[in-house]
């Protein structure tokens, strides 16, 4: 099998390491060789965040490139916009339409793009979701991450009980259940056509 | 079972699995993992030291002392510990000590990215090289194997995508490994002139012993494949080529000093076109291209700048790599900026609202050079700003008034207490901003010797900083709390304004700290905010403006109170119960 290639992007503390953690856990429960990058120290802090998950027969590279990205998975719609150029031709987007203002569109020295999600949606193929309302719902603003992993299960080819036994083993006991039903809303969710 | 293990965590295990009973070091991205994952093995001592340098000395007298012994560093990190580094290589080990080195090409989180494989061949010291998790097991493993056969501490070196990568492997079992009988031998230890000159000549001929292991090494091996292209490569460069050219073959270096000239020189003879693929320096090429052997590509075609990627490799050889689409418009950075609550805000907003000549450091504290605050003059390393700022203040007496130096509690107690040690023995002027936030931040929380905690979290007599200060003969020393703007500016007004040294310890735990308690979030009163953005000068994530006004994050904001008090009309404050 082709390596196959997973981009998560996203802001500094919004819980991308959990979705990595779960994908990995997933990957190699369907005996995949798998490798997962990621940059620590000052892009932590509030900045823009990227982990690559890959996984296949034999993974040579931790790095996702440019035209690369079977998946790209975006907790933040600029941070999507940042990497759409990794997505693959027929690479799929599932991005979360809350924004988070950057400090140079917070001091006023650069504009949010204007209707960012259509803009992307004309580019490639993108699923869009408002993660932290479904995450509100599920019960918690901090389940975002589960939403999204939700949302990007649906459209891979992996039996739920993979995914389940993926959770049980990255997400503390005490917010397994909050998290099994933020993923199944994630899941199940179906696009409102923008 | 395989498990999905980080590198530095894999190095760790190997440090476990190879017996290894003492590590020190001095945590720095992208290596400080390393040694929080060994503290989590019970059968190793493990420490946080104030420095490299302190790290590495401790590790070797261990390593005298019998013990297997490791000290981990990022590559700038070395300079720091470069003094001991070299002698070691003349006294050798007892016991094993290797010294796991993180270079970060691309400058993830560093002030430079230099090559650390320049400081094996100058310190004549033998280094490893892994490319991935389980090579990070195995190469620590085999390091300390190689450091007692040879009688040397081993360089391993990594950088930021292997370190920081995850990749599977299979554990094994703690070797027990006994202390080593220590014996007196000054000779050998004691590193005088006298004996030194001896010692040199045994560490030229464990070099010529180190080339020739290095030539039949298993580490170092020939895989033959499409005799067209042969590339050399190490680390995950290694990785990268395999991805992009499945089908050339590769001399992949697992050793990478001493190199294996001659089975290279095999490899190169059976291959049409030799590349070498190297992030940073031509070290490789270099080497090879002394040795006579023809070097068809290498920094003419990669460059010597950042970190390569399977894509570089196609495009730099002339292949095409996988297309990306385009967004099309400039999209605002994300640049990392200070947390909501950040105790080092409200300094960086007075010092730039004082229109202070600021020498920095290394720390969080580097973010205040980013704007809207951009209140940072400088930052070269750990320690730099007080130091700088003598020779500033000394060579611009009249500029002593409007300088001042900012410097971290981890910083501070690394590199930063010799400069205030020569501010005070040579009478300098300077007026020293310590930035106290109980915790080294940047690198993710560790203790450090003000904390009152050690890396296994028990407990110890933190070291004071004013105590230090007294001692050094400072006379003025006082403790500010950075959230009280006022107070700090006229804090700073005083000592600015004395012809004697001076230090202001502003003093507030990191806000990321979980015992910080925070206040409820403040709101904006619409109607009293004239929209004059005095409180977004502040650069904090929680403020944002909408519509002339600002507004404030809720969810972000840990109600510090720095926008209530840089409001000029009473329009932020505690929202309604």
């Amino acid at each position: 099998m082709k390596t196959q290639s997973i981009m998560i992007v996203g802001v500094g503390g919004q819980g991308t390491l959990l979705a990595s953690k779960v994908l990995g856990a997933a990957m190699i429960a369907q005996g995949y060789d798998v490798k997962v990058s990621e940059v620590h120290g000052m892009s932590q802090r509030g900045g823009s965040v990227v982990t690559y998950v890959r996984y296949g027969e034999k993974v040579h590279s931790p790095i996702v490139d440019i035209g690369q990205a079977d998946y790209l998975l975006a907790f933040e719609p600029l941070e999507a916009a940042r990497y759409l150029p990794h997505l693959s031709c027929e690479g799929t987007l599932v991005t979360n339409t809350h924004q988070t203002m950057p400090m140079p569109v917070i001091t006023g020295a650069m504009k949010y793009p204007e209707n960012i999600v259509e803009k992307l949606s004309e580019r490639a193929k993108v699923i869009a979701v408002d993660a932290l309302k479904i995450a509100q719902q599920a019960g918690s603003p901090k389940a975002v991450n589960t939403v999204l992993l939700g949302v990007l299960a649906s459209i891979m080819d992996i039996p739920e009980q993979v995914w389940q036994d993926a959770l049980t083993q990255h997400v503390p006991p005490k917010f397994l259940e909050l998290n099994r039903l933020a993923f199944h809303l994630g899941k199940t969710y179906k696009e409102e056509r923008q | 079972m395989k498990t999905l293990m980080l590198g530095n965590a894999a190095v760790a295990r190997g440090l476990y699995e190879a017996g290894c009973r003492f590590v020190s070091s001095y945590p720095g991205t992208p290596s400080t993992e390393i040694t929080e994952q060994a503290a989590g093995y019970d059968e190793i001592y493990c420490e946080w030291a104030p420095n490299e340098k302190v790290a590495l000395e401790s590790a070797l007298g261990a390593a005298i002392a019998g013990a297997r012994s490791f000290c981990a560093m990022k590559h700038v990190g070395l300079n720091v510990a470069a003094d001991p580094l070299f002698t070691s290589a003349y006294t050798g080990v007892n016991a094993a000590l290797v010294v796991a080195v993180a270079d970060d090409p691309g400058m993830h989180s560093s002030q430079n990215e230099q090559d650390s494989r320049h400081y094996a061949m100058a310190a004549k010291l033998p280094m490893l090289e892994p490319s991935d998790s389980e090579e990070c097991r195995d190469f620590a493993v085999l390091a300390n194997e190689l450091s007692e056969r040879f009688d040397t501490p081993v360089l391993l070196r990594t950088a930021t995508r292997v370190a920081h990568s995850q990749s599977l492997l299979e554990t094994h079992e703690r070797r027990d490994v006994p202390l080593k009988p220590y014996e007196k031998n000054p000779a050998k230890y004691v590193m005088s002139p006298g004996n030194a000159i001896p010692r040199h000549a045994d560490v030229e001929k464990r070099l010529a012993e180190l080339a020739a292991y290095s030539e039949t090494a298993e580490i170092n091996r020939a895989e033959l494949r499409s005799r067209e292209i042969g590339f050399v490569a190490s680390g995950v460069c290694y990785q990268y080529v395999r991805e992009a050219f499945p089908e050339a073959s590769v001399f992949k270096i697992g050793m990478s000093y001493p190199l294996p000239i001659q089975a290279i020189a095999r490899f190169a003879a059976q291959v049409d076109k030799l590349i070498v693929v190297e992030e940073l320096d031509p070290v490789f090429e270099t080497a090879l291209r002394a040795a006579g052997i023809r070097v068809s590509g290498g920094k003419n075609l990669f460059g010597l700048l950042g970190e390569l990627s399977q894509s570089k490799i196609l495009q730099a050889m002339g292949a095409s790599a996988p297309a990306g689409k385009v967004f099309g418009e400039a999209l605002p950075q994300r640049p990392p900026v200070m947390c909501a609550g950040c105790p080092h805000r409200g300094l960086f907003a007075v010092l730039s609202r004082m229109k202070l000549t600021v020498l920095g450091d290394i720390g969080c504290y580097t973010l205040g050079a980013a704007k809207p605050l951009a209140a940072l003059d400088t930052t070269v390393c750990m320690g730099a700003s007080i130091s700088a700022l003598h020779g500033f203040t000394t060579v611009r007496p009249e500029e002593a008034g409007k300088t001042v130096a900012v410097i971290g509690d981890s910083t501070f107690m690394h590199s930063g207490i010799t400069g205030v040690v020569n501010v005070a023995y040579n009478k300098g002027i300077s007026t020293i901003l310590v930035l106290d936030n109980a915790i080294t931040g940047m690198t993710g929380h560790q203790q450090n010797p003000t904390t009152g905690l050690t890396l296994k979290n028990q407990p110890t007599p933190p070291i004071r900083i004013e105590k230090v200060l007294e001692g050094i003969g400072i006379r003025r020393v006082r403790v500010v709390d950075p959230n009280d703007m006022a107070a700090l500016e006229q804090a700073l007004r005083e000592e600015l304004a004395v012809a004697e040294p001076s230090v202001i310890i502003s003093r507030r735990p990191c806000a990321l700290l979980k015992y910080v308690k925070h206040k409820p979030a403040l709101i904006v009163d619409s109607a009293r905010c004239r929209g004059c953005k005095q409180c977004m000068r502040l650069g904090c994530p929680a403020i944002r403006f909408e519509d002339h006004k600002a507004i404030i994050d809720s969810t972000q904001c840990v109600g510090c109170g720095l926008c209530a008090q840089t409001c000029g009309f009473g329009a932020i404050g505690e929202g309604k119960a």
